[in-house]
């Protein structure tokens, strides 16, 4: 049973070893002859104003906690989905139930305007 | 002894899949400029062997010999560690892929949850990438790109769920022999917001035209890969490639019958019994990855607030309805889709 992931632990490490690889290619092929110059951050030919670690929109916050959320009711959905055909008019209607609830609280972002980007 | 074999076994497997996904990488960007350069009136990469056939080869090799800058602000471990986190989920996907009737390298049961798992993780790629470089673009570029992905992820997501509760089963080849039938009986017509809705997300989570905000030559230059140069460019750019061909052959498998023959069950069929399923899923890949070159030669580029209100307020909503109808059409048995 387990062993059928065998190979798919074999591709992650093959696949390690073979970005590992690539890059020391690029290492040994490539020159090497940094300056200052080449190692400034790239900012269209001027010198960088700032720290690039700057102040950003809370609203990316914002996104990446929705995403929280409704990623989890995949996660949720799944096993359910396997099995829908099995488990009839209740476990269909549960499930709906579940949405719905989740639903209100789309609504309820979606009239807050977490979803606006203007 | 039975494990050597195994190893030894799926190590085979796993050139065979990589090394020709590296060459159909290596002609999809010298088709993408000649496709593009012809839909343009220009003749694209026309210098290096006939008719410029040769270009990717030599990208390649300038690519391997060019100097690899790590700009001095940048956290130096982050930044090379970034394209390989980028490089290798997009290279391990292709362990449940199926390529036909016989050949998959590791047929497992929670296929589609592993490639669920497997494409999430490429925004942290992006993140770590974009953090790392310490650069305005860079940073700008990655934000951009995450907030967007994970957007799409969840439309994504949903039209996952809705392919398997069409086919009942995580399993890849279990979802396309539930799809036999000719090709009424493919998933393209039951499921067809959903459809639509996976592909647009498969664009929109490869970052590509027209939702390539997070790359946008003309305002942030590379976006989150800008400082990146050489073969660490180069890993980015494999692994951009390899997720463009991963969706379509994803959209292959799950809405158009993977490696099935489209002639099933009409009278055409035992004219075109000889020709392999591997065949036919590479026709219905290539159309695919035409159509994102395609796209990205004819669309402009969407504004960001556009591209954040088709993700949580036009695909989200349809979707979640979709799932609900989809319910109702599995209990009452809609023919001749789900019927089993």
């Amino acid at each position: 049973m387990l062993l059928e992931y065998l190979p798919v632990l074999i591709f992650l490490i093959f696949a390690i070893i073979f970005a590992a690889i690539m890059l020391s290619i690029g290492f040994t092929l490539g020159k090497n002859n940094p300056n200052t110059e080449k190692n400034s951050p790239y900012e269209c030919g001027f010198e960088a104003f700032e720290d690039s670690r700057m102040k950003f929109d809370v609203r990316y916050y914002l996104v990446a906690i929705l995403f929280i959320i409704f990623d989890l009711e995949i996660a949720f959905l799944f096993p359910w989905a396997v099995v829908v055909h099995e488990i009839g008019f209740i476990g269909i209607i549960s499930m709906a139930l579940f949405l719905l609830i989740l639903v209100v609280g789309f609504i309820y972002e979606w009239k807050k305007g977490a979803l606006e980007w203007d | 002894m039975n494990i050597i074999f195994i190893i030894l076994n799926s190590l085979i497997d796993i050139l065979l899949v990589v090394v020709p996904l590296f060459l159909i990488v290596a002609y999809t960007t010298y088709s993408e400029r000649k496709i593009i350069g012809f839909m343009q009136s220009r003749m694209g990469p026309t210098r290096v062997g006939p008719y410029g056939m040769l270009q990717p080869i030599a990208d390649i090799i300038k690519l391997l010999t060019k100097e690899i800058i790590i700009p001095s602000n940048a956290n130096k471990g982050l930044f090379l560690t970034a394209p390989i986190i980028m490089l290798v989920p997009s290279l391990l996907v292709w362990s449940v892929i199926p390529l036909s009737e016989y050949f998959v390298i590791a047929n497992i049961n929670a296929g589609l949850l592993f490639i669920l798992a497997l494409t999430s993780l490429s925004v942290y790629g992006v993140i770590l990438a974009g953090w790392a470089s310490n650069s305005k673009y860079a940073f700008l570029g990655s934000m951009r790109s995450a907030a967007q992905i994970i957007a799409y992820e969840i439309a994504m997501g949903f039209a996952l769920v809705g392919v398997l509760m069409a086919a009942g089963s995580l399993n890849l080849q279990e979802i396309i022999i539930s799809q036999k039938g000719g090709i009424i009986h493919w998933y393209w017509i039951p499921l067809f917001p959903l459809f639509i809705i996976y592909l647009i997300s498969g664009i929109a989570e490869t970052n590509r035209a027209p939702f390539d905000v997070s790359e946008g030559e003309s305002e942030i230059v590379a976006g989150f890969h800008v400082e990146y140069s050489g073969i660490t460019f180069a890993m980015f750019f494999l692994a951009e490639y390899m997720n463009l061909i991963l969706i379509s052959i994803l959209v292959s498998i799950m809405f158009f019958g993977g490696w099935l023959s489209p002639f099933e069950s009409t009278f055409l069929e035992h004219y075109f019994n000889w020709i392999p399923g591997f065949i036919w899923l590479s026709i219905k890949t290539l159309f695919f990855i035409f159509l994102f070159l395609w796209l990205r030669a004819t669309l402009p580029r969407y504004r960001y607030d556009q591209i954040m209100r088709l993700g949580w307020k036009v695909f989200l909503p349809i979707t979640l309805v979709w799932i609900f109808l989809e319910g109702f059409m599995i209990y009452y048995k809609i023919q001749p889709w789900f019927s089993v």
